[in-house]
């Protein structure tokens, strides 16, 4: 067989690889080539794409949270400002792992600086929050906490305290009721505001002034760019790489100058210590609030600081109910007050003569019907005209007013002076009261047998008990309506604002409300002099205008919150302390040239109208209408605050849970006013404080 | 052979002390010049790519020492007899090594590439990247070219031994660089243009068809053995950030030290796998372009020198060594760039790191031992 034997030819075998080099060579040039052609596909046509997400990715713009606006008094006294606060923030990537978090935080709640029953709510807020933001835990840190913290620091990663403004309240409950507070955003409020303006920002109007103005109060927030990492955090190079970094600066919220007078706002607050009622007072001129006191009230910081939850309950559950603002969330029959404005219904519509005189022989009947309607004096007033009826309360004398009168043209004038409707004031929560009418009644009942109008329904109205609720509000702002002969504003807690960088205050004009018209001066007079008289000796009020050094108008009130059975007569020793009768008072002054009315109301008084609602009224206006003495400077020394009920507990706060954020922000009410509210649950008319002859 | 003594003696006369040392170092100039000046711009990028780190750099620094005298003094003491004495010692020693990896790595339940020597840790798998070729060659030394079938067979069989014994680490990305500096020998050894065409088809249907055949998990699978570092998103992500620091380098760069991507750690791997990502994003394009241009002269330098080589040893190792360095090059580059799929392999000689450094010099100390320790005599 042959073989064949291959014998090594160099020249050849130096020829094939000269020529696999030479191929590999070229190979080698066109890859090469293809990652040049890529780099040049990255690097100069996709430049500006990789530009830009490169700057993305190096870049992070935080927000700088703007200065929240100041909220001052008349005459420039500060009731809201920002103060720097420390806080207890937590960065959970600088913690670990969520077992160590929870370590963290229980004990932080051993050393006392957190409420054990908020450590779940506290974690699901970290959890919601990105792993290298700083979350605050804890809202405001009083000096103590702060050295135990410093004593334990060490124990802790991640945690730490850092300095942010926080607002503050100088004169915490004394102005809490027209200021309301601001508290962490809830859920609730971030449905409804922009995020891009809330970046940065903890804190939200949730009640009063500081919700209704959010949006002038809030500001614009700066921005700051802020060289990260890849893992996100931020980092400070001192290295070559130390790239320019923007900033834009926040601008600032804008200050609202408030109508009310610190000094008469002292005087309401503080003559209601110890008392569940309410103040309003009102420039008649102008509509301005002068004064908006509810009692009790609570501590407006302690929300800026942030309450912890059973704090939170503690408030919403005390009987006092310090939540309520009485002064426009009470709805409460006006009794007597509404007297003279059915005065003027009455000469208005000519169905009374300011002299005519009615015989009082204490008791009032229906033509036709055995059912005697009493007034208040037992013996009677006898011989009474308008401005006696007036001055001495006499419910005979409007027991006729109103039968002459009828419902429907008493609903209609009433509503001209506001009762039964919002008066529109700038703070949010006010109820709308209530003046009854037949037409009202159709609606309001689901039983056919009640929705018919008795006609002593019309008496019981007619002395403003029954159906009839106003708001203290509603009250002071029909009375300026009578102290302004007739014109009214719409009552308003902001006359001026100043936007950051302006020199002066932009004033606001008054805003007019209508008008009550067909009431000639004469007739204004009679009603004038009776209120008047009221405070003169003989009046209802007399007391309150001994050494008065200005005349005032008055019309004092005492007002059933319950339904005494048939042949029952109130006493007040016998009765519960919260079914006792609520004192009113309803004033301007000076009666000549009115200068302020003031509506008071006290719940569940020991007394009547004269004796209790009128010495607070007094007080208000010796604070208005004198000059200020040295003893009572007027807005001085916040720190004499009158004791308030909120907070029971002085625990300290933690940063309020959203779920914890107050009912208020979320449009429902706090709470229900004390006094009834609901007309559908009253008794019967015939049942009212009226005891019934068979 | 006469022109030859005739440039010698005419050049001695007019020869500088540099390249006199040169001459007695054994060492080819121009590619030892190009390889220096990688070095220094890969020590000047690790520095600026590792944050501006000393520490590293000096051990940069130290990895070119060692890394440098491999390549010295190869190239000065080594002969092509020794070499060829030396090629099946080398793979067989490896092949041990690879083994007892294995091993202690099965025992050891991770995946584990180095023998820890005590006074440093040292990967069998790169003596692999220079003793398989140099089998191959050691192989086809004496026989001759074009190999036959039975050559061919036993040439697949020695690169299939490592290869085999690499993936089982598992460490494919350098399994597959040992297999390709095989196949760089085999081909450039004259491996019949119709098997190199008929393969093309033949892999590409295998790899078709066996995608489509397996399950998804088992493509899954597939795809995190190739990359067992990271899961697909993580790959992705690297891959990204990669393109990002490239593409905003734009045509100039933005400058030394003063790419946000490496700077702030949005890289990955800044000082080895990626560096070639750092020079797009701080030197641009021209700088990327430079780079690959250094590469392209020292693979056209070896190649050159490879030509030169007296017998089939020679030219094949050095042919093999030439080529595996671009193998190198852009395998690194076209996966930072994004047309390879990720790979871990480092940018030779720039990326941080002394094992690859050593290989690659040593295989240059080898190319230059072969080329300057020609016999004088032509053929």
């Amino acid at each position: 067989m042959i073989r064949r034997v291959r014998i090594k030819d160099h020249w050849g075998e130096r020829r094939v690889f000269t020529i696999r080099s030479i191929v590999a060579g070229v190979l080698v040039a066109v890859l090469l080539l293809t990652i040049a052609a890529r780099l040049f596909y990255l690097q100069v046509v996709r430049y500006a794409y990789y530009s830009e997400l490169s700057q993305g990715n190096r870049v992070r713009v935080e927000p700088i949270p703007p200065a929240r606006g100041l909220i001052l008094d008349r005459h420039g006294v500060i009731l809201a400002d920002n103060m720097p606060a420390y806080q207890l923030e937590v960065e959970r990537d600088q913690v670990g792992s969520l077992k160590q978090l929870r370590a963290s935080l229980a004990r932080l709640a051993q050393l006392g600086l957190l409420d054990p029953g908020d450590l779940p709510r506290i974690e699901q807020t970290i959890l919601s929050h990105r792993p290298y933001e700083s979350v605050p835990i804890k809202l405001a840190l009083t000096d103590q906490e702060m050295a135990v913290f410093a004593l334990h620091r060490f124990e802790f990663n991640g945690i730490d305290v850092h300095t942010r403004l926080s607002r503050n309240y100088p004169f915490g409950p004394l102005t809490a009721q027209a200021i309301g507070y601001v508290g962490a955003i809830g859920p609730r409020d971030l449905a409804h505001i922009d995020p891009a303006l809330y970046a940065g920002t903890t804190l939200i109007g949730k009640l009063g002034i500081e919700r209704t103005y959010e949006s002038t109060l809030h500001g614009k927030p700066g921005f700051r760019e802020v060289l990260v990492n890849a893992a996100g955090r931020p980092v400070t190079r001192e290295g070559p790489y130390r790239p320019k970094l923007r900033t834009t600066l926040p601008v600032a919220g804008t200050t609202l100058v408030l109508s009310l007078d610190m000094r008469v706002q002292r005087a309401a607050q503080e003559a209601l210590q110890g008392l569940r009622g309410a103040v309003v007072a009102i420039d008649p001129r102008n509509g301005d609030v002068i004064a908006l006191a509810s009692s009790p009230s609570f501590d407006p910081n302690e929300f800026a600081r942030g309450l912890t939850f059973k704090e939170y309950r503690a408030l919403l559950a005390d009987p006092d109910k310090p939540m309520l603002n009485r002064a426009l969330q009470g709805a409460y029959p006006p009794g007597s007050t509404a007297k003279p404005y059915y005065a003027l219904a009455a000469l208005h519509y000519g169905v009374m003569a300011p002299d005519d005189h009615i015989f009082c022989p204490g008791y009032f009947h229906l033509p036709g019907s055995s059912h005697l309607y009493h007034c208040w004096k037992h013996g009677g007033h006898g011989e009474i005209s308008m401005r006696r009826a007036i001055a001495q309360s006499c419910d005979v004398y409007f027991y006729n007013v109103a039968n002459r009168l009828g419902i429907d043209r008493m609903h209609h004038f009433l509503s001209e002076f506001g009762f039964g409707k919002p008066t529109g004031i700038d703070i949010p929560g006010e109820m709308s009261g209530l003046m009854p009418s037949p037409e009202w009644k159709r609606h309001a009942f689901k039983n056919p047998a009640d929705q018919v109008w008795f006609p002593g329904e019309t008496l019981i109205v007619g002395i403003g008990q029954g159906y009839m609720l106003a708001t203290p509000l509603q009250l002071a702002h029909a009375v300026a309506t009578i102290a302004a002969r007739g014109h009214s504003f719409v009552p308003r807690l902001v006359i001026g604002i100043r936007p950051p960088g302006a020199k002066r205050m932009i004033r606001l004009p008054p805003i007019p409300g209508p008008t009550v018209r067909g009431v000639t001066p004469a007739q204004w007079e009679v009603v004038d002099e009776g209120m008047e008289d009221a405070t003169k000796p003989g009046g209802t009020a007399w007391r309150v205008g001994l050494n008065a050094p200005y005349q005032m108008a008055a019309k004092t009130g005492t007002a059933q919150v319950f339904s005494l059975r048939k042949n029952e007569r109130y006493n007040e020793k016998t009765i519960n302390a919260d079914l006792r009768d609520n004192a009113l008072f309803i004033s301007f002054a000076p009666a000549d040239d009115p200068k302020l009315a003031v509506a008071v109301m006290v719940e569940n008084a020991t007394g009547e109208g004269g004796q209790v609602a009128a010495p607070i009224a007094r007080k208000v206006f010796d604070a208005y209408l004198l000059p200020p003495t040295s003893a009572s400077p007027g807005a001085a020394s916040p720190t004499t605050a009158p004791a308030t009920t909120a907070p029971a507990t002085t625990a300290p706060p933690t940063a309020a849970p959203p779920t914890a954020a107050p009912p208020a922000a979320t449009g429902r009410r706090p709470a229900r006013p004390l006094a009834r509210t609901n007309p559908v649950r009253r008794g019967h008319p015939t049942d009212h404080g009226v005891t019934e002859t068979p | 052979m006469i022109l030859d003594e005739f440039s010698a003696s005419r050049t001695r006369r007019t020869l500088s002390a540099g390249t006199r040392a040169l001459r007695a170092l054994r060492l080819d100039g121009p590619l030892t010049g190009v390889l220096a000046l990688i070095l220094c711009i890969g020590v000047l990028v690790v520095y600026s790519a590792s944050g501006q780190n000393v520490r590293m750099v000096e051990r940069q620094l130290g990895n070119i020492v060692v890394a440098v005298a491999a390549l010295v003094l190869l190239a000065r003491f080594s002969t092509p007899q020794y070499l060829r004495l030396f090629a099946p010692l080398a793979y067989a020693l490896g092949v041990l090594l690879l083994i007892v990896v294995d091993v202690t790595g099965h025992v050891g339940k991770g995946a584990q590439r180095w023998l820890d020597l005590g006074f440093m840790r040292f990967q069998p798998s790169e003596i692999m990247k220079l003793a398989v070729p140099m089998i191959c060659a050691w192989y086809m030394h004496e026989r001759p070219l074009p190999p036959s079938f039975k050559d061919l067979v036993v040439m697949a069989v020695l690169i299939a031994i490592p290869t085999a014994l690499v993936v089982a680490q598992p460490d494919l990305g350098t399994a597959l660089l040992i297999a390709a500096s095989g196949l760089i020998v085999m081909l450039l050894a004259g491996l019949p243009v119709s098997i190199i065409l008929l393969s093309i088809p033949v892999l590409a249907l295998a790899a078709w068809g066996g995608w489509h055949f397996v399950h998804a998990y088992q493509r899954e699978r597939i795809l995190t053995f190739l990359n067992p570092e990271s899961d697909r998103l993580g790959a992705g992500y690297h891959i990204i950030q990669s393109q990002i620091a490239i593409g905003s380098g734009g045509v100039f760069g933005k400058g030394y030290m003063h790419g946000s991507q490496s700077q702030l750690d949005f890289l990955p791997e800044s000082s080895t796998d990626f560096i070639f990502s750092v020079i797009g994003e701080e030197f641009g394009l021209l700088g990327q372009l430079l780079l690959l241009g250094l590469y392209a002269f020292v693979i056209g330098r070896s190649l050159y020198l490879a030509l030169q080589g007296q017998d089939t040893f020679a030219r094949l190792t050095g042919g093999a060594i030439a080529l595996s360095f671009f193998v190198y090059v852009f395998v690194n580059a076209g996966m930072v760039s994004g047309i390879v799929p990720v790979v871990g392999v480092p940018l030779p000689l720039v990326s941080y790191g002394g094992t690859s450094m050593v290989t690659i010099l040593a295989g240059f100390g080898i190319l230059m031992s072969l080329h300057s320790h020609r016999k004088l005599v032509g053929s």
